[in-house]
């Protein structure tokens, strides 16, 4: 079972909290513009990566509120909890977070 | 031993019938010839299988035998059936909702039923039967319309009503007073389960014999590609290995393996969990799932109640869950079967699930030429092995799908021609 730190409420248990994947995916401005292939790839395609992944989290037990997590996908470690709306935190080689990130 | 395989097209490997048997025990079962080689690689293969699981094997032995490949390497980077072959519950039914799945899945049940007997090695296929159990009115009506349409598929399949579900499986609680009360379930009669670990054997054992290359603890690290964009072998931990076409068949790591390619796919990896308990008499001879309770149940020949749980929410290559998972898994199985509350569980395990937005697999090209992939099986590819390896080997071959292969294309996601199977599916998702 995950702790996860809710930007909000702090430190709660995994059961508390619900997934909502892939985190900074963004809406394509226009969709009407877009090809299938472009709009398939919006709707399916998500990164998956075996490491570190940016990802997203609501506490739905709690202040129902969603929030970013930085989680390795092997160790389940978490690098680093973040606010929506804030960059995304960047992972030094020592796998702590850094001050600043790219948005 | 080489010119007998010159002359019979296979190697000396020993034919198990009783008369084997019966010699061997003259001399203590001692003298059994190993089952498949270990060579080293060859340079150059006409196939590469990325995946020695069930499927790439099957994938391999159905390239030598339905389509006369036999430079084929399998490659694994473990050992033989140590992925999601060896960490599933066994169960194999084709009762899936649409046309497409339909002919996919009981494609799979027919070559299950020959199965032994075509490999020359026992999986232990036990049609003991499936009860897909439903709890409420939508349940009750997902599941008519799910055996009505196995029906027109020419799949047996029944509705059942209470009173018989409680003969085919006395330890039900099928009074109307439990929270989630049994309706009525689905039957399969022809379902059941097989022994994982002999699925994986048998199929390397007559692939071998067939002369397809075996090789283990070779973990494939990048995929190489020719000036053109064309697939042109792998890097392995052994290596470089050349081949024009390359098929991956790696449940848990298909992104992964996919993206040495660039290629980025709609399939999410997931932990799933199962559990084993104590071994007790035998109280279940078939295999009841539901989904709305959310547990499925078979009992293995030792005696074990083979339980299955639910996947974890989040992404993880992990090969471990959280603990509430398991727990709700015993809560539904208590509520569902009474007698098992003080039964002491044993073993419990994860699995990583390649898992697809429309819970079917993916079976065929990339948009790199010479590379195939056969995943995203999610959380019910035990059941496909026969299947998925005869249909890839075909898509092989013959660089085009299997019909049955060809709705189960990339581009689904693009066309949006899903196949929607999370009902069938058996585990939520």
């Amino acid at each position: 079972m995950l702790r996860l730190e809710c930007p909000w409420c702090g430190p709660r248990e995994e059961p508390e909290f619900h997934y909502g994947g892939q985190a900074h995916v963004v809406r394509p401005e226009d969709p009407g513009a877009l090809d299938d292939a472009a709009w398939g790839a919006y709707v399916f395609l998500r990164d998956n990566p075996k490491g570190v992944f940016a990802e997203r989290w609501v506490h739905a037990s709690g202040c129902r509120r969603w929030f970013n997590v930085l989680r390795d996908t092997v160790t389940n470690e978490v690098l680093a909890v973040y606010r929506m709306g804030e960059p995304m935190p960047v992972i030094m080689a020592s796998g702590r977070a850094g001050e600043e990130g790219a948005p | 031993m080489e010119l007998a395989r010159v002359l019979f097209g296979r190697s000396t490997v020993a034919r198990y019938s009783l008369w084997s048997l019966a010699r061997n025990a003259l001399s203590h079962q001692e003298d059994w010839p190993r089952q498949w080689r270990s060579p080293e690689p060859a340079e150059h293969y006409d196939v590469i299988i990325v995946g020695g699981g069930g499927h790439g094997l099957a994938t391999a032995y159905y390239l030598a035998k339905e389509h006369g490949i036999t430079r084929v390497a399998v490659l694994e980077k473990g050992w033989l059936g140590g992925g999601n072959t060896g960490r599933n519950t066994t169960i194999v039914r084709s009762n899936y909702l649409w046309d497409e799945s339909a002919a996919l899945y009981d494609k799979s049940l027919t070559l299950w039923e020959g199965l032994s007997r075509d490999l020359n090695y026992n999986v232990m296929l036990s049609q003991r039967g499936v009860l897909n159990l439903a709890h409420t009115l939508p349940d009750v009506r997902a599941g008519r319309r799910r055996v009505e349409a196995n029906r027109l598929n020419g799949i047996d399949s029944e509705w059942v009503e209470p009173a018989r579900i409680a003969r085919i499986c006395p330890i039900l609680d099928i009074s109307t007073s439990r929270r989630y009360p049994i309706l009525g379930a689905t039957w399969q009669a022809r379902g059941g389960v097989a022994r994982h670990d002999a699925v994986a054997w048998g199929y390397a054992r007559a692939a071998d014999a067939r002369g397809v290359d075996i090789l283990q603890t070779c973990e494939v690290t990048g995929i190489r590609r020719d000036r053109d964009g064309r697939v042109s072998g792998v890097e392995t931990s052994r290596g470089p290995i050349g081949a024009p076409t390359v098929g991956i068949v790696a449940a848990g790591h298909t992104s992964v393996l996919a993206a040495m390619a660039d290629v980025r796919l709609p399939i999410q990896t997931r932990p799933l969990q199962a559990l084993v308990s104590e071994p007790i008499k035998p109280v279940i001879d078939c295999v009841v799932m539901s989904g709305a309770v959310h547990v499925y149940v078979s009992q293995s020949d030792k005696g074990e109640l083979v339980i299955g749980a639910g996947i974890d929410a989040y992404n993880s290559y992990a090969q471990r869950g959280g603990f509430h998972v398991l727990e709700r898994q015993i809560a539904a199985l208590t509520e569902l079967v009474p007698i098992t509350a003080r039964l002491r569980m044993m073993r419990a395990w994860a699995g990583i699930a390649d898992i697809c937005p429309d819970a079917s697999p993916i079976i065929g090209a990339t948009p790199v030429p010479g590379l195939y992939i056969n995943g995203g099986w999610g959380t019910g590819g035990f059941k496909a092995t026969p299947a998925s390896g005869w249909l890839f080997a075909w898509t092989l071959a013959k660089g085009e799908p299997h019909p049955i292969a060809a709705p189960f294309s990339l581009d689904r996601f693009t066309t949006g021609a899903l196949i929607d199977e999370h009902g069938a599916a058996g585990v939520a998702h």
